[in-house]
């Protein structure tokens, strides 16, 4: 393992050790969706995972 | 009893200031990116290595996290972001001439890519106007995991994983950027630098993402 690897997996724990309390804060706090707002999240959702479909096919 | 009038003049004043939140944001991220672009150009020419991107990329985020929450609210914000985005703009070098020198349709094709699904979920939280907040926990808990996902990478070093965590970067990333502009909109966010911020770092983790999954299903 070099200097790079060690470098970038401190790097990520710092940002999960950064992450951690804002992820309980949303957790707790945010508003809790419907099943309709979750319907209405998955038409963009699934164009965007149409287009990259796509995109891989193009390259 | 209310006055009606008093109740349009305040909705249209938020409003207004909605749309000037707005348009700061969008103004401010095309600058940034043009300026990140620039700083990309640089990293490219300079061929600047690995580890220079991580520390490049290390500085951003440590300003980022400690610099920009007090400096955001003044004038002293806007160079802050430009220095955070002309950083990790720099941090691109290494990743873009990997790319470049194995084929540089696939550098171009994330690039247009990138900011299709950017403008097409920009325009769809602001025509629908829906309010995305129900999503803040997802997304914190979604982006958790990548990032422990990518971390046991690291050593475990397996191609599939590293496909399915830029796959999955791309959907919260995606997921993101219709949270922020929904926030932006219905009032969730009024600093147009912190939105900056957030707005430039989806679409720049979006990029990477993409650019990685194409590079790995490219014929070349």
């Amino acid at each position: 393992m070099d200097w790079l690897e060690i470098g970038s997996a401190l790097f990520l724990v710092a940002m999960m050790v950064f992450v951690f309390p804002r992820m309980r804060q949303a957790l707790k706090y945010a508003p809790k969706g419907t099943s309709q707002d979750w319907i209405g999240l998955l038409v963009p959702i699934l164009a965007v995972i149409g287009f990259v479909i796509l995109l891989i096919m193009m390259v | 009893m209310n006055n009606p009038n008093i109740s349009v003049s305040r909705t249209q004043e938020s409003l207004l200031s909605t749309n000037k939140v707005l348009k700061n944001t969008y103004m401010l991220l095309s600058m940034t990116l043009l300026f990140s672009g620039l700083t990309g150009f640089i990293g490219v020419s300079m061929q600047l290595g690995y580890g220079g991107a991580l520390i490049a990329d290390i500085v951003a985020i440590a300003m980022l996290w400690f610099v920009l929450p007090r400096t955001a609210n003044s004038a002293a914000g806007i160079p802050v972001i430009f220095a955070i985005t002309g950083l990790l703009g720099l941090g691109l070098g290494p990743i873009l001439n990997h790319y470049l020198a194995m084929n540089p349709h696939i550098v171009t094709t994330a690039l247009g890519g990138t900011g299709v699904i950017f403008l097409g979920l920009s325009g769809y939280a602001l025509t629908t106007r829906k309010d995305f907040s129900f999503m803040a926990g997802f997304l914190m808990v979604g982006f958790f995991v990548v990032l422990g996902a990518a971390l046991l990478n690291i050593f475990l070093g397996m191609p599939a994983l590293a496909l399915a965590v830029d796959a999955v970067i791309i959907l919260i990333m995606s997921g993101f950027i219709l949270f922020q502009t929904s926030a932006i909109i219905n009032g969730g966010e009024t600093n147009y630098i912190m939105a900056t911020a957030s707005l430039y770092l989806s679409i720049l983790n979006l990029f990477q993402a993409l650019l990685q999954l194409l590079g790995a299903f490219s014929d070349d």
